[in-house]
C-alpha cells in the first residue's frame, strides 16, 4: 500500500502571493480553476494502492482547509488527513515529525510533494523506476533536465533540477534521524532541510536515484497556463469553447458555470474566470486569473494580472502585468520572492489586486501589487500600493 | 430667394430673410455649386450674416453698389460695421512666414508641411488666411523655402475658394524672420498701405480689424500683437507703456518681472519699415524690433481671449482646447453633441465624403477633433485628442492627449496617451500600451511604449 505526503507550508510562505495568501491559504489558491492542491491529489488518486493522504504544515486548522479535504475525500474516494505543524519544522522535518502517522498502516512507500509545484505528476513511472532499481535504496527524486539555471542551483546534480516530488521507502525516516544529530539532540525549531541536509547525505551514500522526466513542471506561477493545456487530455469539460451567443475563445481558457460574461467580451488566452465573475462589453482577458465575485466592467482590458475576489475594474481601465518568467515558453523559468525588488523598484511582474479592490474607470495600473480592500483613484505604475 | 438682384444698384432690404448672392455672373455660379461654399457668419450685433452663398441683412440696411461680386462679399459687411472704405480694405497685403522646417512638431511635418498641418480640421495656414480675407485682405503673400511645391498646390486651390490672390515668394536659403520682407520688398511698397505679418503656427481669435485701428490711431511705423502669459522667465517679454502701448524693449526670460506680455507672432507695418531690413538672414525679433522700439517706432497691443502657439503637440492640444471653447462660444451650432458626446467635439463634414464613421458604445470628448474619414469602431473611448483624416481606431481603445495621424491605424484595446503623436500612416497593434511616444510615418509598432521615446 501507498501513501502520499503534500507540504502544504504556512501562513509565512509565498510572499509574492502575499496579497492573495491574506484570504486563503496559498495552497488553496485556485490554479486552471480548482484549488492548486487538486492537481496534487487527483494525481496520487490515479496511482494504484493510494490508500491515504497526508497535507502537513504550519496553517491553523481553518475552514476552507477543512471544506477543501471533505470535498476531496468525496470526490476521490481516499483519506485525506492535515498533520498541523506547531512550528515550521522545514521540509525534512515536518515528515520527521509525523513519520509515525505516515507510516502506521504500513506503506511500502510514500510520495513526498511540496504543494507549490506544478506537474504532469508521472507518479506511476517513478514507482516502476523504484521498483526496478531493487531494494538497495531508500528514494527516489523526480528529476528534470534544463538548458540553463534559473532555480536554485542543485548541489549534487549538475545539470537536473529537483522538482520537489519524492518516493521513499520508510527508510528514510532512519537516515532524517542520523542528520547532523548535534551533541545534545536537535533543537526542536532547527529545522531539517531535505534537500540540503538529507539528501547530501544519501547521495553519498548511492541511496538516492534521480527519475529523469521531460514532462514540465514548474513553479506556481506559471501552473495555469500548463495546467490549461493539461486539460486538453485529463479534462477537456473543463475548457470553454466558442459558442453562439457566448464570448469569443481564444486558446485555453477555464470559466465557472456562473460566470456572467457579455457575448463581446474576448477571453484567452490562458484565462481562468471563477465563480459568479460578471464581464460587460467589449472586455479583454489575456494570460489572466480572475478571482471569484470579481466584476470587469466594459471596455476594460485585463493582460498578465490575477484580479482578487470581489474587485472591480472600472470602464476603459487597464490591468497591465509583465509576464513573470524571463522566457515565457520556459516552464521552469520562475521569479522568487527575492527578486521582488531590483535596483530600488519593483521588478516588472504580473499585476496582482488584492481581494474586494476597486479600480476606477480609465485608469492604468501597470506591473503593481494592489494590497486588498483599496479603493484607488488614479493610475499607478510599478509600485505596491497598501 | 432673389437672384441677381445685387449688382447695379443699391439695394435696401426690405425684409428680414435669407438672400442668394448667386448672379448672372458665371463665376458666382460655380461659386455657389462648388462644394466648399464659403462659409461666414457674422454674429447678432453686426446685422449682416453670410452664410454659404447666402446672406441676410438687416432690414433697412443699404448695400451697395460693388464692381465685382467676390469682392462685394469680402467687404460689404465691413463697410457697415468699420466705416473703412472699399478702396482701402481691398489693397491690404499680408506676408505670412512659412519657411521652417516645423521641426518641434515631428512626426507630423514629415509629411506635410506645418502650415497645411489640419489644426481642428483645417489647416492651420488656412485659419489665419481666412481671418486675413474676412479683415479685408486681398493679397496674402506665404514665405516660403522647403516643401513648397505641396503649399503652392493646395494654396492655389483655395485662390479661387476666397476670391483672393496667393503668391508665395520662395527663398533660396532660409532667411529667418525678417529677411523674407526684404525679398517679398516691391509687393509692399506700391502702396504707402500698411500690411500684415504673421507667424504660421499661432492659433487665437485673429484680431486683424482691431490691429488696423490701433495701428492707423498711433500712426508709428510698427504694431505687435502681444498676449499675457502665466510664466513670463521663460519668454522674451515686451515692456511697454501700459496707456498707448509704445513698446520700451524686449527682455529675454526675466528673472524678476518685468512683463508678462510675449510676442504673439502677429504684426502690422508701414512699408517704410522695410528700409530697416536686409536681404540676408535676419530675425526680426532679435535684429529689428529693438531697433524700432528704441526709436519709437514700435507699438504693442494686447490680444484679447486665447492664443497658443501650436508648434510643437502639447502646445497644439492645449491650443486645440482653446480654440474648441472660442467654438462653443462663438459658433456652437458647429460642435457635435448628442449621447456619447462630452464637452466640445468637432467632427469633420464634407458634403462628398461620408462623414467619419463613430461606432455603438462610444465616448468622446470633451476636447476632441475628428477629421474627414475618420472611422471610430465601438466601444471607443477618446478625449483630449486630434484624430487625422482617414485614421481607424478599433474597438474599445482608450485614447487621451494624442494625435493620431493621417490614415494611421490603432488596433482593439489600445492605451495610449501622454502628447503620444502617430505620424501619418502608423500601425499599432492590439492591446499596446503606448505612452507618450513620437512614431514616426508608415512605421507599425508591435510592442508597447510603456515610456515616452521617439519610434524610428
Ligand atoms: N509543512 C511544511 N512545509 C514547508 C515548510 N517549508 C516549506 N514547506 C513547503 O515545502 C514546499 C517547498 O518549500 P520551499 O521551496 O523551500 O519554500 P517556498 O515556500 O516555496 O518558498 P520560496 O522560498 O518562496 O520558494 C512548499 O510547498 C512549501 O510550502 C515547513 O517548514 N513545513
Ligand atoms: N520664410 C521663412 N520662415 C521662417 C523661417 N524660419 C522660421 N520661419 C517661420 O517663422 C515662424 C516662427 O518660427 P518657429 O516657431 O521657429 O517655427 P519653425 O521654425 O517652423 O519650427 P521649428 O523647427 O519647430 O522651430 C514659423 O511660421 C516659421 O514657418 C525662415 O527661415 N524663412
Ligand atoms: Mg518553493
Ligand atoms: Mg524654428
Amino acid at each position: 500500500m501507498l501513501k502520499a505526503v503534500i507540504l502544504i507550508g504556512g501562513p509565512q510562505k509565498g510572499t509574492r502571493f502575499r496579497p492573495l495568501s491574506f484570504e486563503v491559504p496559498k495552497p488553496l489558491f485556485p490554479v486552471a480553476g480548482v484549488p492548486m492542491l487538486q492537481h496534487h491529489i487527483e494525481a496520487c488518486a490515479k496511482v494504484r494502492n493510494m490508500k491515504e493522504i497526508i497535507l502537513i504544515g504550519f496553517y491553523q486548522p481553518n475552514e476552507e482547509l477543512n471544506r477543501f479535504i471533505a470535498s476531496a475525500q468525496q470526490e476521490f474516494k481516499l483519506s485525506i488527513r492535515y498533520l498541523q505543524e506547531f512550528a515550521a519544522l522545514g521540509t525534512g522535518g515536518g515528515i520527521y515529525h509525523f513519520r509515525d502517522q505516515i507510516l502506521s498502516g504500513g506503506p511500502s512507500a510514500f510520495f513526498l510533494m511540496n504543494a507549490d509545484v506544478c506537474s504532469e505528476f508521472p507518479l506511476q513511472d517513478m514507482l516502476s523506476f523504484h521498483h526496478q532499481r531493487g531494494n538497495s535504496h531508500c528514494g527516489v527524486i523526480l528529476g528534470t533536465t534544463v538548458l540553463h539555471f534559473v532555480e536554485k542551483p542543485s548541489t549534487f546534480v549538475s545539470d537536473i533540477i529537483n522538482c520537489g516530488i519524492y518516493l521513499f521507502t520508510p527508510e528514510i525516516f532512519a537516515h532524517i534521524g542520523t542528520v547532523d544529530e548535534p551533541p545534545g539532540g536537535r533543537q526542536l525549531q532547527e529545522l531539517i532541510r531535505l534537500e540540503q541536509d538529507v539528501f547530501t547525505m544519501l547521495a553519498a551514500q548511492k541511496q538516492l536515484y534521480v527519475y529523469k522526466t521531460q514532462h514540465f513542471w514548474s513553479q506556481i506561477k506559471s501552473a495555469g497556463r500548463l495546467y490549461l493545456n493539461r486539460y486538453n487530455e485529463t479534462h477537456p469539460e473543463r475548457l470553454a469553447r466558442n459558442q453562439d451567443g457566448g464570448p469569443k475563445i481564444i486558446g485555453n481558457v477555464y470559466i465557472h458555470q456562473t460566470a456572467n460574461i457579455d457575448s463581446t467580451a474576448v477571453l484567452g488566452p490562458n484565462v481562468s474566470i471563477g465563480k459568479g465573475v460578471i464581464i460587460g462589453t467589449g472586455v479583454r482577458v489575456r494570460e489572466s486569473i480572475i478571482l471569484h465575485g470579481a466584476t470587469l466592467q466594459d471596455h476594460c482590458c485585463v493582460l498578465n494580472s490575477i484580479v482578487g475576489w470581489d474587485s472591480t475594474v472600472g470602464k476603459w481601465a487597464r490591468v497591465e502585468g509583465t509576464p513573470s518568467d524571463p522566457n515565457p515558453n520556459d516552464p521552469f523559468a520562475k521569479i522568487d520572492s527575492e527578486t521582488l525588488f531590483r535596483d530600488g523598484g519593483l521588478t516588472p511582474s504580473i499585476t496582482i489586486l488584492g481581494c474586494n479592490v476597486n479600480i476606477p474607470s480609465e485608469v492604468i495600473i501597470r506591473n503593481s501589487i494592489v494590497l486588498p480592500h483599496k479603493d484607488l483613484n488614479r493610475s499607478f505604475k510599478n509600485q505596491i500600493i497598501l | 430667394m432673389r437672384r441677381g438682384q445685387i449688382r447695379g444698384t443699391d439695394h435696401t432690404i426690405m425684409e428680414d430673410k435669407w438672400y442668394s448672392l448667386a448672379t448672372d455672373d458665371p463665376y458666382e455660379r460655380a461659386d455657389v455649386t462648388s462644394p466648399r461654399p464659403p462659409v461666414w457668419i457674422l454674429d447678432e450685433t453686426r446685422h449682416v450674416y453670410i452664410k454659404e452663398n447666402l446672406f441676410k441683412v438687416k432690414p433697412g440696411v443699404v448695400l451697395p453698389v460693388v464692381p465685382d461680386a467676390a469682392v462685394h462679399r469680402r467687404c460689404f459687411r465691413l463697410q457697415f460695421h468699420f466705416h473703412f472704405t472699399l478702396s482701402h480694405l481691398c489693397r491690404m497685403k499680408a506676408l505670412i512666414l512659412v519657411g521652417g522646417y516645423g521641426t518641434r512638431l515631428r512626426p507630423l511635418t514629415l509629411s506635410v508641411p506645418k502650415p497645411l498641418v489640419e489644426f481642428c480640421n483645417k489647416p492651420i495656414l488656412l485659419h489665419q488666411v481666412e481671418a486675413l480675407v474676412k479683415a479685408g485682405v486681398s493679397h496674402v503673400i506665404l514665405a516660403v523655402s522647403y516643401m513648397s511645391d505641396l503649399l503652392e498646390r493646395e494654396m492655389k486651390a483655395q485662390e479661387q475658394r476666397l476670391g483672393i490672390k496667393i503668391s508665395l515668394s520662395h527663398e533660396k536659403e532660409p532667411l529667418g524672420t525678417a529677411g523674407p520682407l526684404a525679398l517679398a520688398r516691391e509687393l509692399f511698397t506700391d502702396s504707402a498701405e500698411p500690411f500684415f505679418v504673421l507667424n504660421s503656427d499661432v492659433i487665437c481669435d485673429f484680431p486683424f480689424e482691431d490691429m488696423l485701428k490701433f495701428h492707423k490711431n498711433h500712426g508709428k511705423e510698427g504694431t505687435i500683437v502681444v498676449t499675457k502669459v502665466e510664466e513670463p522667465s521663460k519668454y522674451g517679454v515686451v515692456v511697454y507703456e501700459g496707456e498707448t502701448g509704445r513698446i520700451h524693449r524686449f527682455v529675454e526670460k526675466p528673472q524678476v518681472f518685468v512683463s508678462n506680455k510675449i510676442n504673439a507672432g502677429m504684426y502690422i507695418f508701414n512699408p517704410s519699415m522695410l528700409k530697416r531690413i536686409q536681404l540676408r538672414p535676419t530675425s526680426i525679433e532679435k535684429e529689428i524690433f529693438p531697433v524700432m522700439a528704441e526709436e519709437g517706432q514700435l507699438y504693442a497691443m494686447e490680444l484679447q481671449g486665447f492664443w497658443m502657439d501650436i508648434g510643437q503637440p502639447k502646445d497644439f492640444l492645449t491650443g486645440m482646447c482653446m480654440y474648441l471653447q472660442s467654438v462653443r462660444q462663438n459658433t456652437p451650432e458647429r460642435l457635435r453633441t448628442g449621447p456619447g458626446f462630452i464637452g466640445n467635439v468637432l467632427v469633420q463634414f464634407i458634403i462628398q465624403d461620408p462623414t467619419a464613421v463613430i461606432g455603438e458604445n462610444c465616448t468622446i470628448g470633451p476636447n476632441v477633433t475628428i477629421g474627414a474619414g475618420v472611422v471610430l469602431e465601438d466601444g471607443v473611448r477618446i478625449k483630449r485628442c486630434t484624430v487625422l483624416r482617414g485614421a481607424h481606431i478599433r474597438s474599445h481603445s482608450w485614447l487621451e492627449s494624442c494625435i493620431v495621424g493621417w490614415s494611421s491605424s490603432v488596433g482593439q484595446w489600445v492605451r495610449m496617451e501622454n502628447v503620444t503623436v502617430l505620424g501619418e500612416d502608423v500601425i499599432v497593434s492590439d492591446e499596446l500600451y503606448i505612452n507618450g511616444a513620437n512614431v514616426l510615418p508608415h512605421k507599425s509598432i508591435t510592442d508597447s511604449v510603456p515610456e515616452p521615446r521617439i519610434i524610428m
